[in-house]
């Protein structure tokens, strides 16, 4: 076989992480229906071939409650991190070009949603919204888009002075059509990164404040819940209710991130052919 | 030198008033919530067995029917006196406990901090120094996985190892159950710390490793560590020379701005090993509706990211000689 070069492993490697994510998402909704389904027959048992995962002490089988809760996270993050990079987008493009006031009052707006902790802030934003999933979702993509919106800013002020983007106004374009033809391809690139490289923080954001209690609710199979149910039944040595899950979402976060990285490779110019 | 003073003034000025608008921000948020405290705490059964007028006596006690804007001033009017009400849950004044919580806390984050820090920079040296080789692989790697597991699940793992199999260090809490406060010893209080401080710790490294490791590989490619190599100094003498000291710079902003992580990840590990500390009471105040203790706790902890940025601000200037001499040419 013919060695493969680095653009075609990295293409390889986002493919194989987008591939097994996507299946977890689909396999996850496929057996939403089982994973509620209690069966005294079999609890408590340690992972096995049939199962194996294990089950919990309501004999619910803990591999389908965990691939269902993945599920659950990864429509989340999807979900919360295109919101939130939207918002970057806007209110970053926005501080660049819409003058003094406006560029002071969302960097003053940066500044402020920075200055609470995360943690702190999603749940007082869960809090604000009555928990559940409309407050999770609210909370990760409020807290989520300041780190971008900030290279955006950064972007478009440089853009701005660019000699294209001059060149173009001297020749008579009309403000909407420079943004639309050559600002927004330029940025693109970027923003496509950067909504990537946020859904493995807004994932564990969201396992993170489900396993509070400030998320999804407890009925709902979430990574978060299960964790935090598991954690009642550590004394008695049930180890599998932990174990599992927590290192199934370790590889789902680290799959993004791969996925994101290589494509930051795909599409920076300087490394896309190496 | 009075230039730089100027602008410690102003970010001083700038840091109180984004205070005041985190406390408004946060009122805001807490005053829209549908979550009834009444339903919270007291539950509907015990509510419906209940008279009108004890009903009514509950609601002034949560405050439930008071105008927001109102309630906002007259909670900002008594802040500012140094009063910061009442908490609902503790039946305390909000400063005591924020004042007991917060000891518990400050321990266990200044450990990590500590830990973190001075781990995380010397393993970011070492990895960018040796860039390529296993024990760059190695570091990176860790420091790669470390990123994307959830704070609270390492928590879990390592209480399960040392706590539950080996039963070597205690489960939970911050001292050990039935004991007196008199008769609680400094070592007692060290191994209910060891835990949730290791594991902060860990965490914590990773983001401050990668940075310096980058940071390193730019410094050593650099054109003057060329040309010191090229005068034949030794690598021992231009990493102490040259490379450290642009290094320790960005690595100390880093770290000072990093106190919100670490207050982040403390409420996932309180809630874990059960600590009685600041983040557990967030979480406590935030289910329960206790709405004085969750803006104060707020506040307090704006205070302590503003403080870290502040102070790295700060020692930008005293520490970096071209922002020292700069400032006072300007």
């Amino acid at each position: 076989m013919k060695r493969l070069n680095g653009r075609m492993l990295t293409v390889l490697s986002f493919g194989m992480a987008a591939l097994f994510l996507v299946s977890i998402a689909i396999a996850g909704q496929a057996y939403a229906g089982s994973a509620l389904e209690t069966d005294f027959s079999r609890k408590n048992l340690a992972p096995c071939a049939q199962y194996l995962f294990g089950t919990d002490w309501l004999g619910r089988d803990m591999l389908v409650r965990t691939l269902t809760g993945l599920s659950m996270s990864i429509r989340i993050g999807l979900l919360a991190a295109g919101v939130s990079s939207a918002l970057a987008f806007i209110l970053g493009a926005l501080a660049a070009t819409m003058g003094k006031a406006v560029d002071s009052f969302i960097t003053w707006c940066i500044d402020l949603v920075m200055g609470i902790p995360h943690i702190l802030l999603l749940i007082l934003i869960s809090y604000a919204l009555g928990r559940g999933f409309k407050g999770v979702v609210t909370g990760v993509a409020l807290t989520h888009w300041t780190a971008l919106a900030r290279v955006i800013r950064g972007e478009v002020l440089q853009l701005k002075e660019a000699p294209y983007i001059k060149a173009a106004q001297k020749l008579g374009m009309g403000r909407l059509l420079i943004v639309w033809k050559h600002m927004v391809p330029h940025l693109f690139p970027q923003f496509l990164v950067g909504l990537i490289m946020m859904f493995p923080h807004a994932i564990l954001h969201e396992a993170s404040i489900t396993f509070l209690g400030f998320g999804l609710p407890p009925e709902q199979p979430a990574i978060g819940i299960i964790l935090s149910e598991s954690m009642k039944h550590l004394a008695m040595g049930r180890w599998w209710l932990a174990v599992f899950p927590g290192l199934l979402l370790v590889l789902t976060v680290v799959l993004f991130d791969m996925a994101g990285e290589s494509l930051r490779k795909l599409l920076a110019p300087g490394s896309a052919h190496r | 030198m009075k230039d730089h003073l100027l602008l410690i003034g102003k970010n001083v000025i700038r840091m109180f008033l984004l205070l005041f608008f985190v406390s408004a921000a946060a009122f805001v948020l807490v005053s829209v919530s549908p979550i009834d405290p009444l339903q919270a705490n007291v539950g509907q059964a015990a509510l419906g067995s209940m008279s009108q007028e004890q009903i009514e006596k509950l609601q002034a006690y949560w405050g439930v029917g008071v105008p927001p804007a109102e309630r906002f001033f007259r909670w900002a009017s008594d802040f500012f006196r140094g009063d910061m009400g009442v908490s609902l849950l503790y039946r305390q004044p909000v400063s005591k406990v924020i004042h007991i919580k917060l000891a518990n806390s400050l321990w266990l984050m200044t450990i990590a901090w500590l830990l973190s820090g001075a781990a995380g920079f010397v393993l970011g040296v070492l990895s960018g120094l040796k860039k390529g080789s296993w024990l760059d692989k190695l570091i990176k790697g860790y420091s790669l996985l470390i990123a994307s597991t959830p704070a609270f699940w390492l928590a879990l793992m390592l209480l399960m190892i040392f706590a539950v199999r080996l039963k070597i260090l205690p489960i939970g809490l911050s001292v050990p159950i039935g004991l007196e406060a008199g008769e609680v010893t400094v070592s007692d209080r060290i191994c209910h710390a060891v835990l949730p401080a290791v594991t902060l710790s860990i965490t914590g490294i990773s983001n401050i490793t990668l940075h310096t490791r980058e940071k390193m590989i730019d410094i050593m490619e650099s054109d003057y560590v060329l040309f010191a190599k090229a005068r034949g100094e030794s690598s021992r003498s231009i990493v102490k020379n040259h490379a450290l000291r642009n290094v320790l710079l960005p690595a100390l902003t880093l770290q000072f701005a990093s106190v919100s992580e670490i207050f982040g990840g403390s409420v996932l590990v309180e809630q874990v090993f059960s600590y009685p500390g600041l983040g557990q009471a967030a979480v406590t105040a935030g289910l329960g509706s206790d709405v004085p203790l969750l803006l104060g706790i707020t506040v307090i902890s704006a205070a302590f990211v503003f403080g870290g940025n502040l102070i790295a601000n700060i020692l930008y200037g005293i520490i970096d000689p071209r922002i020292r001499k700069g400032g006072a040419r300007a």
